[in-house]
């Protein structure tokens, strides 16, 4: 009887996680998107991202702050040393004790080390900073979330995936785990993977952040999106780079 | 000063046909929006491009609202001689922008 | 658009022909569709685009834009990106140099993305 319990529980279990996609039919939205949008992102000197990757490229040399330090200054080449950041956010920060992704990282590096005021989600400014700094990652793998700080927020965020919500009553799952590939008016769902961010999304006409995107699926199912900056919107980029863990950067992406 | 990203092949042979292609940003913002009071959001968009090779016109574009955000054109020259492609923008308002690229045509 | 296009040609006949308008059918975002308009021209000094005009149906203008070109331009061909208010018919006609008027055509379906900001 007991035999028969635990092979009930388990087949529960094993369905549950019967609709996580696995690591061999993983592919980007980049594989879901128009020849047209493709060749867009292809194309350094005809993607619309890189307008802001180049404004980030001229900020990263700005004095800014009562510290009158640019990024420059302590970071040097960010070529160099910003070389698989990107990868490997968001990350646990000690001192603050949570998860941080790269917008808030570069705000804690304005606020501490520049004493500069923070810069706005979404502002140009951050944008652009933030699209820099993830461009020199393009190309390399995602990192797989090795630090177990990590573990208590990686967990959040996939109940938040899994979980159903808003009106339409949706589970991000349920579209991007077991109905990526089919259509959802006239776009194809991708599996919904973070490697691009921030990107430029045709609906936008602008660059923006994965947090924004997330706001929009949030608008999408009629659900009261998570406020920029929340734990629970960190928890789950977190949950989704390491749902995409291995798979190339692709900073800055082209989207529909 | 409005990002730009342009892309003239910096040489070519002469008499060979070259693509150019321009991005510039810009929210083209079509005056029919509306914000969140309910007013409309003016006008303001880029309305002629003008591009000169050593001083002569190869292209002309007269844009609308129905142009999206961050124009971006793309056209074809004859590289004749070597010089300079310069790039001009005007909004609605009369401001410009101008760009300039090199190009050696041997 | 008709009237747009009056506005252009006059009275003068406009041939269907020799304008390519390239677009996708069904559009992935109607806010910004990458399209590319190109004639088949010599681009001689005898004989040549002296320019290319886009005219669409639903947008609440129906100029979208209107490209000039000389025989230095080698070919006579453009890209750009464009917003579609709705599923409509788009239309290019190109004036060449003797004065005549040829013309493409496509129709393209718009839907809204499923996943918007509000």
């Amino acid at each position: 009887m007991k035999l028969l319990l635990a092979g009930v529980v388990s087949l529960i279990a094993t369905a549950t996680c019967a609709a996580e996609i696995t690591p061999e039919a993983r592919r980007s939205g980049y594989d879901f998107a128009a020849a047209a949008t493709r060749a867009m992102q292809d194309d350094d000197t005809a993607n619309p991202g890189m307008l802001w990757v180049l404004q980030g490229e001229t900020l990263w040399g700005t004095k800014a702050g009562a510290a009158e330090q640019s990024c420059a200054d302590c970071h040097g080449d960010a070529r160099s040393s910003m070389k698989g950041v990107a990868a490997r956010y968001p990350a646990f920060d000690l001192a603050l004790a949570r998860p941080l992704d790269l917008e808030q990282r570069i705000n804690q590096c304005r606020t501490a080390h520049q004493r500069a005021e923070a810069l706005v989600w979404e502002s140009a400014d951050l944008s652009a900073l933030t699209a820099f700094v993830a461009h020199q990652s393009r190309g390399l793998p995602i990192a797989a979330r090795s630090d177990p700080e990590l573990g208590p927020a990686i967990d959040l965020g996939r109940s938040l995936f899994q979980r159903r919500e808003g009106q339409l009553n949706l589970s991000c799952s349920q579209c991007h785990d077991d109905n990526w590939g089919k259509r959802l008016a006239g776009n194809v769902i991708p599996q919904g993977h973070p490697t691009g961010f921030p990107l430029y999304r045709l609906e936008w006409q602008s660059l923006g952040s994965l947090q924004r995107r997330l706001r929009n699926c949030m608008n999408g199912v009629r659900a009261e999106p998570f406020e920029y900056g929340a734990p629970k919107a960190v928890a789950l980029e977190l949950f989704l780079m390491e749902r995409a863990r291995g798979m190339p950067i692709e900073t800055p992406a082209v989207r529909p | 000063m409005a990002r730009v990203l342009l892309n003239v092949p910096p040489r070519a042979q002469r008499g060979e046909i070259v693509e150019i292609k321009t991005l510039i940003a810009h929210p083209m913002e079509t005056g029919y929006r509306l914000d969140n009071t309910g007013g409309s959001i003016p006008r303001d968009i880029i309305s002629l491009f003008v591009c000169t090779y050593n001083g002569e016109e190869i292209f002309r574009a007269e844009l609308f609202p129905a142009i999206a955000a961050n124009p971006f054109l793309a056209f074809f020259t004859t590289a004749t001689e070597s010089g300079e492609i310069v790039f001009t923008w005007t909004n609605d308002h009369g401001q410009t922008q101008t760009e300039t690229r090199p190009i050696t045509v041997e | 658009m008709a009237e747009a296009i009056r506005a252009l040609v006059a009275e003068a006949p406009l041939f269907h022909g020799r304008v390519k308008l390239e677009l996708p059918s069904i559009v992935e975002n109607g806010n910004t569709v990458p399209l590319t308009v190109s004639v088949d021209s010599p681009m001689t000094e005898a004989d040549h685009v002296a320019s290319i005009h886009l005219f669409n149906q639903k947008n609440p203008q129906p100029v979208i834009a209107a490209f000039y070109f000389g025989p230095r331009a080698g070919k006579a061909r453009v890209s750009t990106r464009v917003r579609l208010a709705d599923s409509q018919r788009l239309v290019a006609v190109a004036k060449l140099n003797d004065g005549s008027f040829w013309s493409d055509s496509a129709d393209v379906i718009v839907t809204l993305a499923a996943c918007t900001e509000q």
